[in-house]
């Protein structure tokens, strides 16, 4: 990508415009096979597996990886740490365009998307926790947005709309928090549905507080991981109070990532008991398993804590990496790979090409967004003619 | 943040509002509910598996009644049953044959929707396409089917399928246990093909005493056991068996629970959450806020005791510098008055020796100014 340019304006043909823009087009064919030929011609869905890569890494992972938003503005403005404020912006931007994208990726994977608002409008159906999750992130989108709006009225000089919505601040970061522990639980919860379908060693009855406990973690290590790459190709972008601030975030947050990771790494082993699956381990699902809990949650947790101790800046993003890694392998594990697990080898699902080129489309999407607002708006910065009084 | 303390009550008061008419008595009194154990009088099919023998005539009237596609084998080719096959798009229904290990024939077994008296499918719908009719059939409303599939991740029995291949107008298909046929006192299509009487029509609560009968007047025959009189909370359909259900492609570690039971959890949490959640993160501000106006306010009552200390000690240091300086100026006085004295008393001894010649009594009005000057220099120090 291009940074070598740290400043001025750059060609059209950049390594990262040429690459995006070959991704972009590709995703558009992909999206041109997919309403016209139907699922069936670019995914390797069927009707033992009709849930794929699109839920699995597009719906769970965005979700999860999103969470740095409520987790970021929850301890900026509800824990009263005022060192986290650099990075609210970064971590509200980065999970509104996350569920944003998740609403997209959905209407890849639906059957009839324009009847997405169908659960809300026009047939709710309260039974259903898939319900419950459409509900919290169709709020949780719209706060989010609100949230947004602040450094979009800044850039555009409305003055008394941005004054209008940072009032709000406190009963959004609530709200926000309500839906997310809500939605990241429910996404868990899905699951409980089916106990014959997923293995017992990812099937267990706090799957909702699984899930919720693993999305603080995960949006941290987004933050911090997320940071390492804006610092990478975003540097000039950034003033002197963001700059300071972001080395308070990694700290801070590599300390309170290390204890929700060994407070989930306990809880896992609870869930182990509380079912007695000890004996699944000795197997292949087991070996598994293990590398999940110890390669991607253990791990990444002692990492995070020498890294804390020794304020090793370092180590803390190379553990950052490895807990994000471990929570789309978790999520993955609980939706696809370990889901159908009886199912004889050949019944599997494999993702097919199109189907990893869709996902691959959508993250894209989401980063040239991302470089967008962070380029044109006070996203790294302050803006000059605002006060930021907290 | 400027939010004055009833607008935020206001707010809160509005999402407990609206979280509350959220919630239908119809889904809490389902989730209340310990057992259901089915509609009365609803209807079911009983298949005694010891009485098929993979005809597949089943197959082919079940895509007859439902205008379903032409299949890829037809239905007289029984090579089909060689393999495993499962419900898709185009067929509602299959048979599948299993070599049962000690046994000398084959079992054949039908599979469809088995119609759960509480089903997965039903529960999951975020849009209530599914509906449990109070006449048996589980049935299906594609009006406003989405196509997220969750059904068929629900599903224990594997039985939904998906329209993959139509991109705009997928369903999700499935055995309507010919919903629009009993409804006009038809028999569903697959019993009315059974040329073996493996299917019996009737009424759930009748079909359990046929099986129930049937275990009883034939114990070598039957496994004494019913699949779907308890198993997901009861099914409609039926099955009796020769062999273990286990043989026979039929998940016998499926449980008694409904499925909605494994989710009611959860449910009954969302709203706690919805109630709790502000209460603890309003606190949990209020909380830091004060933390945060009591730091400031010690801070800032530290600095005033601080800078009133300082000043006292000012005070202090003046005070005693003023009392040294008056005290060297009482010793400079009084050593200025002894020195007067003395200079008086050596003139006076003077004048007085003068005097001795002369007999003078000059002495006194010196004393006398001398008392003067004293009393002065004490008023001045007081003026100080």
């Amino acid at each position: 990508m291009a940074g070598e340019h740290p400043t001025g304006q750059r060609g059209l043909f950049t390594p990262f415009n040429v690459v995006a823009g070959i991704i972009l087009l590709a995703g558009g064919v992909l999206t041109v096979m997919r309403f016209t030929g139907g699922l069936a011609a670019v995914t390797a869905l069927d009707d033992n597996n009709p849930w794929g890569l699109w839920i699995g890494f597009d719906l769970l992972c965005g979700v999860a990886l999103a969470a740095g938003g409520y987790v970021t503005s929850a301890g900026a403005y509800i824990f009263g740490l005022k060192r986290f404020h650099a990075a609210v912006r970064p971590a509200i931007l980065t999970a509104f365009l996350g569920y944003a994208l998740v609403v997209l990726a959905l209407h890849y994977d639906v059957g009839r998307p324009w009847r997405l608002p169908y659960p809300i409008f026009v047939s709710p159906g309260p039974t259903s926790l898939l319900f419950e999750v459409g509900l919290c992130v169709f709020l949780y989108l719209t706060v989010l947005f609100i949230e947004v709006t602040p450094a979009a009225f800044e850039w555009l000089k409305l003055t008394r709309l941005r004054a209008l919505v940072v009032k709000l601040t406190l009963v959004l970061t609530i709200f926000g928090v309500v839906l997310s522990t809500l939605h990241q639980s429910s996404l868990g919860a899905l699951f409980l549905i089916a106990p014959g379908k997923l293995h017992p060693l990812w099937y267990s009855g706090y799957l909702p507080v699984f899930f919720f406990v693993s999305s603080i973690f995960a949006g941290m290590s987004m933050v911090i991981f997320e940071g390492t790459l804006a610092h990478k190709y975003l540097h000039h972008k950034m003033d002197e109070a963001h700059k300071a601030g972001t080395l308070n975030v990694v700290l801070s947050f590599g300390k309170a990532a290390a204890f929700v990771m060994a407070g989930y790494f306990y809880i896992k082993i609870i869930g182990l008991a509380a079912d007695d699956n000890w004996h699944y381990l000795a197997t292949g699902w087991g070996l598994w398993y293990l590398l999940e809990l110890f390669g991607f949650v253990a791990f990444p947790a002692f990492l995070y804590a020498l890294g804390v101790r020794e304020k090793n800046v370092r180590t803390i993003r190379v553990a950052s990496l490895f807990a994000v890694l471990g929570v789309v392998l978790n999520r993955l594990n609980v939706s696809v790979i370990a889901f159908n697990w009886h199912l004889p080898l050949s019944q599997w699902y494999v993702p097919s090409i199109y189907e990893v080129g869709t996902s691959v489309f959508i993250v894209t999407l989401g980063i040239v967004a991302y470089k967008f607002a962070a380029t044109h708006m006070p996203i790294l910065h302050g803006h000059p003619d605002f006060e930021y009084e907290h | 943040m400027g939010i004055s303390r009833r607008k935020f009550l206001g707010w809160m008061g509005a999402a407990a509002g609206a979280a509350a008419a959220s919630m239908k008595p119809k889904a809490a009194a389902a989730a209340a509910a310990k057992s259901f154990p089915g509609h009365p009088d609803s209807l079911g099919v009983l298949h005694d598996t010891t009485r098929c023998i993979g005809c597949r005539k089943c197959e082919a009237a079940c895509n007859e009644v439902n205008n379903l596609p032409k299949p890829e084998a037809p239905f007289d080719d029984l090579s089909v049953l060689e393999r495993r096959r499962r419900t898709h798009a185009g067929s509602y229904t299959v048979v599948n044959k299993f070599s049962v290990p000690g046994k000398k024939d084959p079992v054949f077994v039908k599979r469809q929707c088995n119609h759960c008296l509480e089903p997965a499918c039903a529960s999951a719908c975020f849009v209530q396409a599914f509906k449990k009719s109070e006449k048996g059939p589980v049935v299906y409303n594609e009006k406003v089917c989405v196509g997220c599939r969750y059904c068929m991740v629900a599903c224990p029995f594997y039985v939904p399928a998906y329209e993959y291949d139509k991109a705009l107008t997928p369903r999700v298909t499935k055995c309507t246990m010919c919903a629009p046929r009993i409804a006009e006192g038809k028999l569903p299509g697959c019993v009315a093909a059974c040329p073996k009487e493996a299917l019996t029509f009737g009424p759930r609560k009748k079909l359990l005493e046929y099986a129930r009968a049937r275990i009883a007047k034939h114990p070598d025959r039957y496994v004494g056991h019913i699949y779907g009189e308890r198993e997901m909370g009861g099914t409609s359909w039926l099955y009796l068996s020769g062999v273990d259900f286990g043989h026979i492609g039929m998940d016998t570690g499926i449980g008694d629970l409904p499925a909605a039971a494994y989710t009611a959890g959860p449910l009954a949490a969302v709203p706690l959450v919805v109630g709790l959640w502000p209460v603890l993160l309003t606190g949990i501000w209020a909380i830091s806020k004060r933390k945060e106006k009591r730091a400031s306010d010690e801070l800032s009552a530290a600095l005033a005791a601080n800078t009133a200390a300082h000043e006292q000690k000012k005070r202090e240091e003046l005070s005693a510098l003023r009392q040294k300086l008056s005290k060297e100026k009482e010793a400079a006085v009084e050593r200025a008055v002894k020195q007067a004295l003395e200079e008086a008393e050596k003139e006076r001894e003077q004048a007085a020796a003068e005097a001795g010649k002369e007999g003078g009594r000059q002495h006194e009005p010196a004393a006398r100014q001398g008392g003067a000057e004293k009393g002065e220099a004490e008023q001045a120090d007081k003026e100080n």
